[in-house]
């Protein structure tokens, strides 16, 4: 059976501890939150650290506040079915809470945070193997070895966006607050993301995710679609966020489509947002922009599913997404 | 908690309503704490990595997977397991219903199941089949299809409720021909 790796276990009780208590366990210390990607990274000893802080008993990082007036900060410890049941998430923001409900079982939704997803580790079908499995391989860059073996000539690893949240969180404008032992900064949410499946997040280890924020409601309106092969359990495959703000008279004034499961980053596909601006929209603007994304998606063979297909998914996905957008005008 | 150079740590928590307190190596899950610590093996070990759900317990009433929670972190809580489920020898409508309609085949699915459902029930005393199919998608089985499943939880739900009911001639026995 696979067991944990031995590791000191801390669990601090205010966000100041937690910060100092990682900056002195050095660099093989991480924090956990729910649990739920780290501890099977750390089975299969895909991640080793040697001290793990939880974040879950720090009671700020369990707050809930504000409203679509005056945007929402939500702390980063606060679960996924949280959010799922969260009354005021749900009548202002509901496709955060719809998107939060894709998310793999009720169980694990019970245990992972919003936070935890916000950084989940990408993944790879060559990564995501026991030990033994990966060293049948001779391991791949992303631990243990030095070849991506879905792109050998690649110098950089492939490894996939794998959180239903990230894109609709670059799309919505969410930002992110990160807290360390030198101080704290305010990132929007599409800074936090690297297009290398190693150095996905630009964020460095000592720092703690603590609240995410998202912007007053005003007239934005997104949603998320999912691609998976069954109706739980699964990470996608292929994401689409979509998010429009339309002027009165029906023009869209701003929209932002990202994709994700296609790349070690969410893509932001900016020829299909052009698409969309300054034109009411309407059936042609929409595949327009489904055109787009569709060129733009470049899934390589590392997840589920063969990769010309969930490139193909691309277009009727991002149709779907928009028209029922358009449904809600 | 108590760690000491022995490495065992100490914890005190409730168990299947009774105080409890065990010592075991700090890196264990509590699915091994519980099966091999505290020797309840009611809680089945399947994949280890969250893709089953059979490993399924209740802290303070809500389901988490044991198999990716840390046995520290059962400190001071309550942890219902499947040898909680009966009471007072009685066993729970869910458990007599799984056993009248066949919904548990091969059984190693089934303590997860079966405390899943209980906290439905207990949120909602009248779910919908798709509620129950939401509520039992993190829970695998490869027996049974399902069907027989989420009928003995809308059984079992309809006995809680006081209604008298019997199951279905064709849950039983099936279609006639």
């Amino acid at each position: 059976m696979m067991r944990l790796p031995k590791f000191t276990y801390r669990v601090p009780k205010i966000v100041s501890d937690a910060v100092s208590m990682i900056g002195d366990a050095g660099a093989d210390a991480m924090f956990v939150a729910g649990g739920t990607d780290l501890y099977p990274n750390m089975k299969r000893r895909q991640q080793t650290p040697k001290t793990v802080v939880s974040v879950t008993r720090l009671r700020e990082l369990h707050e809930i506040r504000g409203d679509a007036s005056t945007g929402m900060s939500i702390g980063s410890s606060v679960s996924l079915t949280e959010i799922c049941e969260h009354s005021v998430i749900n009548r202002d923001y509901p496709f955060v809470a719809d998107a939060a409900r894709l998310i793999s079982t009720p169980i694990l939704r019970n245990m992972g945070t919003i936070g935890g997803n916000l950084l989940l580790d990408t993944r790879c079908n060559y990564y995501d193997q026991n030990y033994e499995w990966r060293k049948g391989i001779n391991f791949c860059m992303k631990k243990d070895g030095d070849i991506c073996w879905v792109a050998p000539s690649s110098p950089k690893c492939w490894a996939v966006q794998s959180s239903d949240l990230v894109p609709l969180m670059v799309a919505i404008g969410a930002k992110v607050k990160l807290v360390s032992a030198s101080g704290e900064r305010m990132l929007e949410a599409r800074d936090l993301y690297n297009n290398d499946g190693i150095q996905y997040l630009n964020k460095r280890p000592d720092e703690l995710l603590t609240e995410i924020h998202l912007p007053p409601r005003n007239g934005l309106r997104a949603v998320y679609k999912k691609l998976r092969r069954r109706g739980s359990f699964d990470f996608p495959v292929l994401g689409v966020a979509a998010a429009i703000d339309v002027a009165p008279d029906g023009t869209v004034r701003e929209a932002k489509l990202i994709l994700g499961g296609v790349s070690p980053a969410p893509i932001e596909v900016s020829e299909a947002q052009q698409a969309l601006i300054g034109s009411p929209l309407d059936v042609e603007r929409i595949s327009e922009a489904a055109e787009a994304c569709y060129l733009k998606a470049r899934p390589l063979d590392n997840t589920d599913y063969v990769m010309g297909w969930r490139k193909q998914m691309a277009r009727p996905f991002v149709q779907r997404a928009l028209e029922e957008l358009r449904r809600q005008l | 908690m108590t760690r000491t150079k022995s490495q065992k740590a100490l914890i005190r928590f409730t168990l299947n309503g009774e105080p409890s307190e065990v010592a075991f190596a700090p890196h264990k899950t509590l699915l091994e704490v519980l099966r091999e610590d505290l020797g309840l093996t009611g809680t089945k070990h399947g994949c280890e990595l969250g893709e089953c759900g059979t490993c399924t317990v209740l802290i303070d009433g809500q389901p988490i997977l044991s198999c990716l929670f840390l046995g520290l972190d059962a400190e001071d809580r309550e942890v219902t397991t499947i040898e909680g489920m009966a009471e007072g020898g009685k066993l729970h409508p869910l458990q007599d219903t799984f056993a009248d309609l066949g919904a548990a085949q091969c059984g190693y699915c089934t303590p997860g199941f079966l405390l899943v459902a209980k906290e439905l029930l207990e949120k909602n005393p009248s779910p919908s089949r798709n509620e129950i199919q939401e509520a039992l998608a993190g829970n695998l089985c490869r027996c049974t299809g399902y069907i027989k499943i989420y009928e003995a939880v809308e059984l079992a739900a309809a006995r809680m409720r006081g209604e008298e009911v019997e199951p279905p001639r064709e849950s039983i026995y099936g279609f006639e021909v």
